[in-house]
Formats: C-alpha cells, sequence, structure tokens
C-alpha cells in the first residue's frame, strides 16, 4: 500500500496547546512539511515570536531562538549574517511583527535580510486575551476595542505587507489564507516558495497568513472559517503582492 | 599593529580591544560621546566579522543576542538614553545565558540629559537595569590602556560566566587621547558553545530561550543564575588601593573620578596628610575585600561624578564600622582637586 500521507520529521508527535479551530497547528505544520521536502531541517534556524506560538520549540524539530516581542527580525538578522549557510526564518504574529515590531520589520526588509518570515495575521491579540491588534477589521469588536475598532480612535487595518512591497530590499510577499484545504495547499506552496527564495539568495519573502482565532472572535471553529473567508479577505485580499 | 604603542581615544581602545579579544560581531546605532566607537568597528570589523549599523537600539541588542545565540562574540555600545532602551534586550540575554559584551560611555541624565560625562547610571549597571533578578559583569576602566586590557578581560568573562558584562566610562574616558601598549594577546580559542544555534546536524535541536511556564521551572532556572552569581561574586573581584596601611581617610572613587582623587590624594600626601584610595574596578561586583579594614578610627570618602549610587554599595561593605562621607556632581559637573582636598581637610579636622 502506498503511504500518501506521514508525519514530518520537522514536527515533534505531541498534542499542541492551541485551542481548536486555531490556524497555528496548520501552519506549524506547513513549516515542518516545506523544511522536510527541502532537506534542511539540519541547517534551518527558526526564531518563535512572544504570542501564542511562543513554544513553537516545542513542536518543531529543528534549532530554534525565542526574541523579545518585535525583535524577532533583529535577532534573525544576526544569525543569518552570522550563519550565512544555514536557513533562517521568523514566525510572527500580527502584534509581533506588525505593531511592537513594525521597526525591526521594516528594517530588516529594507536591508534585503535573506531570511523568510511567516506573518500569522489572525486580527487579534491571542495570549493576552483578545484586545486590538494592529490587523483587526474596522466595527471587529475585541476586549479594547468594545463596540468595534473605530478609524477615529484605533486607525485603520494596517496592511503591513502591502508596505513592505514598496521596499527594493524584498524579493517575495505573498497572502494566504487557511480556510480550506485548497487554500492550506496554496499557503503551503507559499512558504515553500519563501524558503526556496533564502536558498537561492535572493532576500527577503514573506508569507501573509490569514488564520482563525475562534477564542477571541467568540465564533466556533466552522463560523471563524467562514469569517476569514467571506470577511477578513475582503480586507486582506489573498494572491501574490510581490 | 601589535606588540607597539600607539595614541588613540577611550572609545576607540574599546573597539580595538574588543577586536583583538576575537569580537566579530558588531550592532549599535550613533549617540554621543561614544560616537568613535562605532565610527572604529565600521572601519574595522568588516575585516573579521559583521558589521551592523542598527535602526535603534532595541535592534542593536536583538542584534547581539541573535549573533550570540549564533555562537559568536558579540558586543554593542552606547551611551546612557541609548543604554535605557537596550535594557529589555540586556534582560533577555541574562535570562538566556548569553555572552555579551555591552559598553555604556555614559552621559548626564536623566532624560536627554545632556552629552556632559557624568557616572549616573551606577544603578542602572549594577543592579540589573532591566526586570527580573540578573546581574551583568560592571567593568570600569580609569585610563584609556585599562579600556583597551578590560574589553579583551571582558569577552573571556562573557564567555567563562555566560552572562553579559557591561564597560561602564564615560564621556571623558571615552573622548580623551593616551597612549596604549597593544598586546600580543592571541585569542582564546573560546569554550565549545555546544549550546549555540548553527542547524542540527549530527545532535538534538538547541534551544535559546528564557521562557520557562512549567510550574517551578523559572525558580530553577533562576537559582542556576544566583548560583553562577554567587560564584562570580567570590571569584572575580576587582580592584587598586593605594596607602591604605597608614590611612585616616579612604578616597572611594571608580573611574574618571579615581583619576582626580588621584591627583588630590598625591597632593595631600605631599603635605604629610594620610589619605589613601580604593579604586573599584569591578563594580559588580563590588569589591568587598579592601573594605574590611578594622581600625574604628578610618573615615572614608565617597566621590562621583552623581549624587550618590556607589556610596550606597560603599556603606554596604563599611557595615556601619566606620563613617562613610560623600562628595558628588552631576549634571556636568565634576568634584575637582580643590573641592576633594577641602572636604579631606574638613574631615581630618
Amino acid at each position: 500500500m502506498k503511504k500518501i500521507f506521514k508525519r514530518c520529521q520537522s514536527l515533534y508527535a505531541v498534542p499542541t496547546h492551541y485551542c481548536p479551530g486555531c490556524g497555528h497547528g496548520i501552519a506549524h505544520r506547513l513549516v515542518a512539511e516545506v523544511v522536510d521536502e527541502l532537506k534542511i531541517r539540519e541547517k534551518t534556524i527558526g526564531i518563535a515570536p512572544v504570542g501564542c506560538a511562543v513554544v513553537a520549540y516545542d513542536y518543531w524539530n529543528f534549532d530554534c531562538s525565542e526574541a523579545a516581542h518585535g525583535r524577532a527580525l533583529a535577532v534573525a538578522t544576526a544569525i543569518k549574517r552570522v550563519h550565512p549557510q544555514n536557513i533562517v526564518f521568523t514566525y510572527q504574529g500580527d502584534g509581533d511583527l506588525a505593531a511592537i515590531g513594525t521597526n525591526e520589520t521594516i528594517h530588516a526588509a529594507n536591508r534585503g535580510e535573506n531570511l523568510s518570515v511567516v506573518f500569522i495575521n489572525n486580527a487579534v491579540y491571542g495570549m493576552t486575551g483578545g484586545q486590538l491588534a494592529p490587523t483587526t477589521l474596522l466595527g471587529q469588536k475585541t476586549s479594547t476595542s468594545i463596540e468595534g475598532r473605530e478609524r477615529k480612535a484605533h486607525g485603520y487595518p494596517l496592511k503591513i505587507s502591502e508596505m513592505l512591497a514598496l521596499l527594493p530590499g524584498v524579493c517575495y510577499i505573498e497572502r494566504v489564507s487557511l480556510e480550506s484545504p485548497g487554500e492550506v495547499l496554496r499557503a503551503k506552496r507559499a512558504i515553500k516558495q519563501a524558503f526556496q527564495n533564502q536558498i537561492n539568495n535572493l532576500g527577503f519573502s514573506l508569507v501573509e497568513v490569514l488564520s482563525a482565532c475562534p477564542t477571541y472572535w467568540g465564533l466556533s471553529p466552522k463560523e471563524s472559517l467562514e469569517w476569514v473567508r467571506d470577511v477578513m479577505r475582503k480586507e486582506f485580499p489573498v494572491g501574490r503582492i510581490k | 599593529m601589535l606588540n607597539k604603542k600607539i595614541l588613540i581615544s577611550g572609545n576607540e581602545a574599546i573597539a580595538q580591544g574588543a577586536i583583538q579579544a576575537g569580537c566579530s560581531f558588531y550592532a549599535g546605532y550613533p549617540i554621543t560621546p561614544q560616537n568613535e566607537l562605532i565610527a572604529y568597528m565600521a572601519k574595522q570589523m568588516p575585516k573579521q566579522g559583521v558589521f551592523i549599523q542598527a535602526e535603534s537600539e532595541l535592534a542593536a541588542i536583538n542584534m547581539v543576542y541573535g549573533a550570540s545565540a549564533a555562537g559568536v562574540r558579540a558586543m554593542t555600545s552606547s551611551s546612557s538614553p541609548g543604554i535605557s532602551l537596550k535594557q529589555e534586550g540586556i534582560s533577555y540575554i541574562a535570562g538566556a545565558r548569553l555572552p555579551a559584551v555591552i559598553v555604556n560611555i555614559m552621559r548626564g541624565g536623566p532624560g536627554l540629559g545632556n552629552i556632559a560625562p557624568a557616572q549616573s547610571d551606577y544603578f542602572q549597571a549594577t543592579r540589573g537595569g532591566g526586570h527580573g533578578d540578573y546581574h551583568l559583569i560592571v567593568l570600569a576602566p580609569a585610563s584609556v590602556q585599562e579600556a583597551y586590557d578590560l574589553a579583551q578581560v571582558s569577552f573571556d568573562l562573557a564567555d567563562k560566566y555566560r552572562i553579559p558584562v557591561m564597560i561602564l566610562g564615560d564621556g571623558i574616558l571615552g573622548q580623551m587621547m593616551e597612549p596604549v601598549q597593544l598586546s600580543m594577546r592571541k585569542i582564546k580559542a573560546s569554550a565549545l558553545k555546544n549550546w549555540a544555534l548553527t542547524g542540527c546536524k549530527g545532535r538534538k535541536p538547541n534551544i535559546v530561550k528564557s521562557f520557562f511556564l512549567r510550574e517551578g521551572a523559572l525558580e530553577e532556572a533562576n537559582l542556576k543564575l544566583q548560583k553562577n552569581y554567587e560564584i562570580i561574586r567570590k571569584k572575580e573581584e576587582r580592584f587598586e588601593s593605594l596607602f591604605l596601611s597608614d590611612a585616616k581617610v579612604i578616597l572611594v572613587a571608580y573611574g574618571t573620578m579615581a583619576r582626580i582623587a588621584k591627583s588630590a590624594l598625591s597632593q595631600l600626601r605631599c603635605v604629610r596628610k594620610k589619605v589613601g584610595l580604593i579604586r573599584p574596578i569591578s563594580l559588580w561586583p563590588f569589591p568587598q575585600k579592601p573594605f574590611s579594614l578594622k581600625n574604628k578610627k578610618i573615615k572614608y570618602l565617597v566621590l562621583e561624578m552623581s549624587y550618590g549610587q556607589m556610596l550606597e554599595d560603599v556603606r554596604l561593605a563599611v557595615g556601619g564600622r566606620q563613617p562613610v562621607e560623600f562628595l558628588g556632581r552631576s549634571g556636568g559637573g565634576v568634584p575637582n582637586e580643590e573641592q576633594i582636598m577641602n572636604k579631606v581637610n574638613k574631615i581630618l579636622q
């Protein structure tokens, strides 16, 4: 019998701590599949974020570092410069990459650091209990935008991927989502492209992953996937940005 | 270039010392009065490693965190307001047990303060500075030669104890030029950094982290830090002392302040005043040994370019056995020889 699905070597066979319907488990798995398929596990160094995925290294079976909130791309810059032959990537949420770490993000991209970034956009702060994120949609209720995000008080959802696409140091940016098997496969192709670009020394690559947070959206896992498809993707259209 | 004397500023001497100690990663952000250091590194570091002018102090210290996690000797430098920004990263470096060297060429504060030399970051340097129960080893050179020498020592200590080491100078030390005897020092092969991130070929994955969520795990990690600090306290006290055997007044000063104290001391000795000097070189661990004198008639006079920060460590070391007096100025003011001599004469009356 032909084996068509198996565990990844780059992912430990352990249960994750993520909530039902959360996108992190799928995104972790996609990174692991890509690392396996490119046969780079033994030279990969991952940077885990501060946020729900802080213990990503409990799931990934390769070298990893934590970074302070927002600083992952500064840490990754140094590791890649010290070990240019290694494959270095960051895995960051929207608060990490697009609020507290905006400066590090923009400047690492502008330097054209030869890095891969997996950017999880779930439009909310998960680990701290569902506060307003830079990517929270207008009208979306969070624990710090009780009546819903209002442009005068909170500004607009930040489209950091489109902003980064303006920089000449950036080689590749694509936005993907995880609400259906087809989208998951597209997401994997994009993540693989981001890693392949680094192997080919092409510079800064980023994949923005629209990911569900049922717990802090106040929706069921199924409703959350529908919300990504019907609401979130209108504000954050998927596809190649650069 | 080796084994000869060169005329160089304190900032450049620290950079040259670091380069000879095998530092192969430097990230910094411009700030006065340490700009000669970053400029020297921009010129020299690419010959043996990586130089990055970071977008901020936060980025610079986190780059040092990354480079150190990757297993190389790494350094950053700044001055007071910039060092405040680096505190987050320094706490993470301490928590993750990474070696690193951080240079603070102090200027006046608080806030933006001014660019005049000061010693008012002593508390910040010796009490940790960021969040959590941790220490840095803090070394305070008083000459350009010593700045060069201690820069090299710093990297060895950082690797040996897996701890961030701070070189604490001030704007005068950073800017002034003095002759430096370059050493023929060969870079010690760094201890095998089997914890470093290099890719997991042939071994289990390495994780660099300071996050310990499981019940009891953080306490365990903190106790390991404390054990390390206990060893450092026992082994790494550094100080210079002069004329302690017959001194009635002992001046206590570090860095630039100690140089002024020495001039005052030699003038006082010329008129047979029994004055001595203790110059702490390691500010953490603060030297306890020279303060163990039993003679109850001794009086200490602490001199600082601040309003009394090291003063607290001297009082703790003296333990109430003898009186401790203080003379300090800050915000651009520096206690001069005349003020020191007047104060000593008053104490001796």
